[in-house]
């Protein structure tokens, strides 16, 4: 395809290759550790669930012995191997057995690694055929019942109550919507821990259980099933654990994942160690199981200034793209995020926007680009926002987003009401038909304001991405490159929970899910 | 202050009520969702339940379902209540209020020391757009940020900070003031929030010895005094207002040689 804004497929290659060699720089530090996070993960995948008395999530209460006792370094799967043959328990059992205090899981006589790898296998392969049907499942709703056109509408629910939620999902759905993601409660991402059922409170959103999931899930069914369309679900799999979230969702049929490499380290202050080891194992699973994540970049914005910093956006892209293709993630389920955020008093701003967006889709032609809404200039002068979301719809369509996390008149006011929803669904529907095929009768003029903005910012930054991989991704983000934000590598939460592996360490469903295995 | 049209001199400032296009017509537009299945009951409901709410010759404009059990309406009505305009008392964070380059020359010559300020997002609240808005030097919509200014120093820990470690880092850098932000509103959390920070404050004995204010966008200088908070800023106040308050309060409670907290 014909570059609309004359980009330089050299400047375009090198900043993609500069991404790719600080990405593969830190897969290797990435593949000499593991994590608490990632542990826990694997046995949610061996079928361990439920809580012990005090609520503690039974993954966290194995794990957490077996951290105790120095056995982190050689992994759960062969703790969890061992006991089995041991024992002759499944997971479950073990794991509750753990939880009533009557078993130390490190202090049982002990196999070999093949054997213990041989115990769990028969369970890793029930597991991975589970996923494997659930995708299966997805593709056979898309193939019957069909789905909405790209743009994706996307909107919220976060009521805090899952069964609210779902009254409100399931309204939107009917309103029109192609996803519906339900926003966390504040603070779940610093919990290191996974909550448990079924839930009814939380502050501006739900918690992410599996259970929640669950539930969610067979609403969207139900109600994509009476409105001909399939119904996409998001949630979640960021902060202190990402990689068993991925797990739940692929094991619950999630569709949509926001995942980003480096947001948390940035915007909750996760150890940046930490977050880069969980980020691997989350997205493996993201790719096995066909979810399309969505990275963060839009949340640059709103700690730095969009005009001036859209080339950190478009490098964050490329970085979040080359630790996808380490993820075995196909084109086609990354989701890289970009914002319609600049200051709207700006001259021109619209065209800057449209460079942006235009730009974004040229670099990553096949991906399913998540664009987000105006939030920093909405003012709650609600009139001005429905406006404000228009043009960012307008955008939208012309440069062909693919998830279109709609902007809410309402933004800076209130998490969204039914009639809000109902009025941005009508907003995008009225532009995206309106304007359909405009994107394919407008070419820009050469050298003119928006090719030249689009020039500018893939130079900037190329130029960053040459310097991230000069100084190391780890000293970038000490020195506040993205976002603004500066984050020390032995600082925030959960360094605690990284380790380097042990020479008999294994996980198996890393190389399982890499090679695409049933 | 100029006034748009001859009407407004004929204005009762005692009994004040919305304008359309005629002085005293009262004209006020309302959306808003009733849990009825839509149709012509629907709208009925709708109109007499903004009979009810006082407006006269309710008018519904336009109607549509949301969901089955749900309909959307926009209604016209005209009010009959009025309010008495003079009588109106709106507390005020004191003092005047100074651009940011004033501010570093006011301190310079009145205080004769840097003032120091810590601001974060506190307990649960995940959100960094308030307190940055403030502090960070880029401030928000042309107005720069404390790190901007001169004889300042601000400390920014970000969201989801303890209100303990706000109150260690306050002490640790001997601060004149504490910036506590809120965004997520919802069930009144930052109500909460906000108490907890004041009767900590209170019960480490630092509330005097510390200027207290917050922030947000449902904030209001009332609510926060309500709270025990110094002051209040809400929507359209920047970090110049938040400065040119605890500049003034600094000078007024005579801390300008008094830098250390266990001097005041």
């Amino acid at each position: 395809m014909k570059s609309k804004l004359n980009l330089d497929p050299k400047v375009v290659d090198s900043a993609r290759q500069h991404a790719a060699n600080v990405a593969h720089d830190m897969q290797k530090f990435i593949e000499r550790h593991t994590t608490v996070s990632t542990e826990r993960t694997i046995l949610r995948l061996l079928g361990v669930d439920g809580v012990d008395e005090v609520d503690n999530p039974l993954p966290n209460v194995v794990v957490d012995q077996i951290k105790e006792a120095g056995g982190l370094p050689t992994g759960a799967a062969y703790w969890m191997g061992n006991a089995m043959v041991q024992t002759g328990k499944t997971p479950q059992e073990i794991a509750e057995e753990v939880g009533a205090g009557k078993l130390e899981i490190t202090k049982l006589p002990t196999c070999t690694q093949e054997e213990a790898a041989a115990a769990i296998m028969p369970i890793v392969k029930q597991t991975l055929a589970h996923i494997k049907a659930q995708t299966a499942k997805r593709n056979e709703y898309l193939a019957t019942i069909g789905e909405g056109k790209e743009p994706y509408l996307y909107v919220i629910v976060a009521t805090g109550n899952i069964y609210e939620d779902v009254i409100q999902a399931q309204a939107a759905a009917r309103q029109g919507a192609d996803i519906i993601a339900v926003i966390r409660t504040t603070a779940q991402s610093l919990l290191d821990y996974v909550p448990y059922g079924p839930t009814t409170e939380g502050f501006g959103g739900t918690y992410a259980t599996q259970e929640n999931f669950r539930i969610m899930r067979k609403a969207l069914d139900e109600v994509g099933e009476e409105v001909g369309r399939y119904i996409r679900l998001c949630n979640y799999s960021s902060g202190m654990c990402m990689p068993e979230i991925a797990a739940m969702g692929a094991m619950e049929r999630l569709d949509v994942m926001l995942n980003d490499a480096i947001y948390g380290i940035l915007f909750r202050d996760i150890n940046m160690q930490r977050t880069l080891v969980d980020q691997y194992f989350s997205r493996v699973i993201i790719g096995y199981c066909g979810i399309i994540f969505n990275s963060g970049e839009d949340n640059y914005l709103t700690t730095d200034d969009a005009y001036e910093a859209a080339h950190t956006v478009t490098a964050s892209q490329f970085i979040n793209e080359q630790f996808a293709v380490l993820a075995n993630i196909p084109e086609e389920q990354m989701g890289l995020g970009h914002a319609f955020e600049m200051d709207p008093s700006i001259e021109d701003g619209f065209l800057y926007e449209l460079a942006q967006a235009q730009m974004a889709r040229e670099i990553f032609p096949k991906a399913r680009l998540k664009y987000m809404p105006p939030t920093k200039f909405m003012t709650g002068n609600i009139f001005r926002g429905h406006v404000q979301d228009a043009l960012f719809n307008l955008i939208s369509v012309w440069t062909g987003q693919s998830l279109q996390l709609l902007g809410m008149l309402t933004e800076a006011i209130h998490t969204p009401h039914m009639q809000d929803r109902y009025l941005s669904i009508e907003n995008a529907q009225y532009i995206f038909n309106n304007a359909r095929h405009l994107g394919e009768e407008v070419e820009y003029k050469k050298d003119g304001i928006i090719q030249k903005r689009a020039q500018d910012v893939i130079k900037k930054a190329d130029a960053l991405l040459a310097e991230i991989e000069k100084e190391g991704l780890f000293s970038t983000i000490e020195q506040g490159k993205f976002g603004g934000v500066k984050r020390p590598k032995d600082g925030g939460h959960g360094l605690e929970g990284v380790c380097t592996k042990g020479d008999n360490y294994f996980n198996p469903f890393i190389p399982m899910m890499l090679g695409g295995e049933e | 202050m100029t006034t748009c049209a001859a009407a407004t001199t004929q204005v009762d400032l005692t009994k004040v009520k919305p304008y359309g296009d005629t002085l005293n017509d009262g004209k006020v537009e309302l959306a808003f969702t009733l849990p009825v299945p839509y149709g012509e009951e629907a709208a009925e409901t709708a109109k007499q339940w903004v009979q009810k709410m006082g407006f006269e010759e309710p008018n519904v404009t336009y109607y549509h379902e949301l969901c089955p059990g749900y309909t959307f309406f926009v209604v016209y009505g005209s009010a009959t209540a009025t309010i008495d305009y003079t009588k109106i008392v709106v507390p005020k964070v004191d003092g005047e209020v100074f651009d940011r380059v004033e501010c570093g020359e006011w301190i310079g010559e009145n205080i004769g020391r840097d003032i120091v300020v810590v601001g974060a997002s506190i307990e649960s609240d995940a959100h960094t757009v308030g307190i940055d808005a403030i502090i960070q030097m880029k401030g928000f919509h042309g107005h720069f940020g404390l790190e901007r200014f001169k004889n300042v120093v601000a400390y920014n820990m970000g969201s989801q900070v303890p209100c303990e470690a706000l109150i260690a880092k306050a002490k640790e850098v001997n601060a004149d003031a504490i910036l506590v932000s809120q965004t997520v509103t919802q069930k009144d959390i930052h109500i909460m929030n906000l108490t907890k920070m004041a009767e900590l404050m209170e019960a480490e004995g630092l509330r005097d010895k510390m200027i207290l204010t917050c922030g947000g966008p449902r904030i209001s200088h009332e609510l926060a005094q309500e709270l025990g908070y110094d002051a209040g800023f809400g929507p359209g106040k920047y970090a110049e207002h938040v400065m040119s308050f605890v500049m003034q309060e600094v000078k007024k409670r005579g801390w300008e040689k008094k830098a250390k907290i266990e001097d005041r």
